[in-house]
């Protein structure tokens, strides 16, 4: 806050205060001719106010009140930017709530950080935690049952773009993905050449597609080509974990196997990306989420 | 409404006291204190009664036991509200709606009829004050005795007698805060651990909150909580009509009222009232009722009382002040069954019944149904499409429960996911459930989808929930 809005704040502060003050004392008489007459001359559609004393003890409230804003402004912050005796501000309370409870979950997450992954599956009150973080983290994206979307791979399978293992979990979990299948139209010349390997692709997870003669030619024709691919694919088209290249010959497909969507996939290219959670979740809560997601794929089998 | 058709009210033309040097009024009025007389007669003795039994279920109300627990306790922590066995959650709370509706028209009803007998029998501000006041009589002495030591010296004497009745009247007030904590906080470990001094702070405070209320609403606010602070004594007043009885004073017999009851006068030049005064000296909230009806009157009828006590004594007929309606005063009749007093009773009774009926309908079980939103609908590897729900199955009995799921709508799904869930006594549990089908062999459309979930073993214990199966369309 600037220092104009802080005083602009204090004045108007001081100013309300001090009017609410002189507006109790200024009116804490009037006249005995005043006081005669049966009503105060206020009409209200046809109400009049009658000429009423108020308790006393309503004036000791109200100058109360008054005292207690000043204790309130002193402790608190509220006068434009000044802390307050006390330093109190939402976000240190926040901070201080957060600590609480870590604390409180802290020696849990340790009990469950002793046991490797594998052995932590076990523990129905680790999967239990680990379903919550699930849900508060993951299942945005790879839905509540872990099933996954379109774009957003499946984790109750065995198919696994970067592997499956604990700790491939863990590195997932932690740095987040990047994954990147470039745009191959011009490589593997335009529309034609696009179709023939989309059928291609189809035949390596479904070799039934071949018995159709104009497939299998489309198929003939697109086989050289494959070398681009295989780059990463590799040469029979299983894939490559360390680079998160999928394996293409699983009925396993990320954005769909039909002939439509993997043109797309050849033309334009796809890009995924899994954020990382190393600096959301603290150590112990990637290692018993990374147990889920484990358990996710063992339990699918 | 016409001059003639008024209730009659009291004069409350200013009377102009205390006029300063400078010719000045303070706008503020100085409380006077009052010092009602005890008084004895059968509205007190009613009035003994139902304080003596609303305090009495305020204070035995957390000691009950039910089913090895407390009867009767709101665990807030928890979002658990257990009332004799039954618990009720936060989504329990239309519940409590109906039965605030029920304690509204139940008392709209009864003003209506009766005044404002709330006020003067079970109000706790009635209550309690007529405890605080007893044990006040008993240190300090009655009216009289107390307006006289108000004014003595400071003696040790004066100095024993009031400071018991402060540490007495603290006393009720601890009680009274620890009984109201106690409905929230088991209260046979809070009063333990009062007694060890290991309260927590919340506890401690609210113990400490609800003892200073009572000792300053009880020992020192008393009627000016009704006068200044209590909305239902103001809206009270507005549901008189000329029916309903309220305490009033016969002017008719009782004017013009002399002092004393002389026998040498012509009785027949005078009214029954003999201005003995005794009327105001009850009034707990220090008004006249010969001047008619006032909205301090909370209907204690201690002036019914001291009048009759008075009537008796000078061989008069009782009743110059009484339980009485404005039409009747007129030498009129009462008309009892009025269109308003019959509209109050019809609502009240159909809010009891729908309360009545939505507890003997609730089952102790909640489904909710969240439906997946990150997409419409998934296309499965198979070439399935499938629809994911998260299910959320709260357990609103005593006990463990198994609940069955299962699903209406669309034929032949194929139920991904748990069938049955375990939920711990008062808990909740969530799982995942996906529904798909194989659109070679069926053709389904969008269409809404209804989740069961079916107490194990209890076959009445179920509920549904709604949500939708979307597909691709057909």
């Amino acid at each position: 806050m600037s220092d104009f809005w802080s005083w602009f704040i204090i004045i108007i502060v001081v100013i309300n205060l001090g009017g609410c003050a002189w507006l109790l004392w200024s009116n804490r008489k009037m006249s005995a001719e005043e006081a005669k007459k049966e009503t105060t001359g206020h009409v209200f559609d046809g109400i009049e106010e009658r000429n009423q004393p108020l308790p006393r003890w309503w004036l000791w409230l109200f100058w109360l009140t008054l005292a207690f804003t000043l204790i309130y402004l002193a402790l608190y912050p509220g006068l434009g930017a000044y802390d307050g005796i006390l330093g109190w501000s939402s976000e240190k309370q926040l901070e201080k709530r957060v600590e609480m409870m870590e604390k409180r979950a802290q020696p849990i997450f340790a009990e469950f950080a002793k046991e490797p992954v594998k052995e932590l599956t076990q523990y129905p009150e680790a999967m239990e935690v680990g379903g919550r973080l699930f849900a508060n983290n993951c299942a945005t994206c790879h839905g509540s049952d872990g099933r996954g979307a379109r774009g957003y791979p499946n984790l109750t399978d065995n198919a696994w773009l970067y592997g499956g293992s604990p700790q491939a979990i863990k590195t997932t979990l932690n740095n987040g993905r990047q994954g990147n299948m470039p745009a191959m139209g011009s490589a593997l010349g335009g529309k034609e050449g696009v179709r023939d390997m989309a059928v291609y692709v189809q035949s390596l997870s479904n070799p039934q597609i071949a018995e159709d003669p104009a497939k299998a030619k489309a198929i003939e024709r697109a086989k050289p080509k494959f070398a681009t691919c295989a780059a990463c694919h590799g040469q029979d088209g299983t894939g490559n974990q360390a680079m998160g290249a999928p394996d293409l010959t699983d009925d396993s497909w990320l954005y769909g196997s039909d002939l439509k969507t993997i043109q797309d996939t050849l033309m334009n290219g796809r890009s995924g990306k899994m954020p990382s959670f190393g600096n959301r979740l603290s150590e112990e809560q990637i290692h018993v989420l990374a147990a889920y997601v484990y358990n996710l794929s063992q339990s699918g089998n | 409404m016409s001059d003639t058709e008024r209730i009659r009210v009291k004069d409350e033309t200013p009377t102009n006291k205390g006029v300063k040097a400078d010719g000045s009024v303070s706008l503020y009025e100085a409380r006077e204190h009052i010092h009602p007389k005890s008084i004895h007669g059968r509205f007190q003795r009613l009035r003994d009664l139902t304080v003596w039994i609303t305090m009495g279920i305020y204070l035995v109300g957390p000691w009950l036991r039910w089913e090895g627990g407390q009867a009767v306790l709101f665990d807030l922590p928890e979002r658990q509200f257990h009332i004799f066995g039954v618990t009720f959650m936060p989504q329990d709370f239309i519940l409590l709606a109906f039965t605030l509706m029920v304690a509204a028209f139940a008392l709209f009803f009864v003003t209506v009829f009766a005044g404002r007998v709330w006020c003067g029998y079970v109000c706790p501000q009635t209550t309690w004050t007529r405890f605080f006041t007893w044990i006040e009589s008993k240190l300090e002495g009655d009216r009289n005795a107390r307006l006289k030591l108000d004014k003595a010296p400071w003696t040790p004497r004066k100095i024993t007698r009031r400071g018991g009745k402060h540490v007495l009247w603290l006393a009720l007030a601890l009680l009274t805060g620890l009984t109201f904590v106690g409905y929230f906080s088991p209260i046979s470990d809070l009063t333990f651990r009062l007694f060890q001094f290991e309260l927590g702070g919340w506890e401690a405070f609210w113990i400490g909150f609800f003892t200073l209320a009572t000792y300053g609403n009880a020992g020192w606010m008393r009627e000016q909580v009704c006068i200044y602070m209590c909305p239902y004594a103001r809206f009270q007043s507005v549901m008189f009509d000329r029916d309903t009885l309220i305490v009033s004073y016969d002017e008719d017999r009782g004017e013009p009222r002399h002092r004393g009851a002389k026998r040498d006068r012509d009785e027949s030049e005078f009214g029954d009232c003999i201005d003995c005064g005794l009327c105001v000296q009850v009034c707990p909230t220090g008004i006249d009722i010969r001047e008619g009806l006032q909205y301090e009157c909370i209907h204690c009828a201690a002036c019914i009382d001291a009048c009759d006590s008075v009537m008796d004594h000078i061989g008069k007929p009782r009743g110059l002040i009484r339980y009485t309606t404005e039409n009747a005063l007129e030498g009129g009749q009462t008309n009892l069954l009025r269109p308003r007093l019959i509209g109050y009773g019809v609502a009240l009774l159909v809010i009891i019944a729908a309360l009545g009926g939505a507890l003997w309908l609730r089952v102790p079980i909640e489904l909710d149904v969240m439906r997946d939103r990150n997409q419409l609908y998934r296309t499965a590897s198979d070439g399935s499409i499938e629809n994911t729900y998260t299910l959320r199955v709260v357990n609103k009995s005593q006990n463990a429960q198994v609940y069955d799921l299962s699903y209406r709508g669309p034929e032949g799904l194929e139920w991904n996911g748990p069938q049955h869930v375990a939920v711990g006594p008062g808990e909740q549990a969530s799982v995942a459930v996906t529904l798909g089908y194989d659109p070679f062999y069926d053709d389904l459309d969008t269409g809404t989808i209804w989740f069961g979930a079916r107490a194990r073993g209890n076959p009445k214990v179920k509920t549904e929930h709604e949500s939708r199966f979307i597909t691709p369309g057909r």
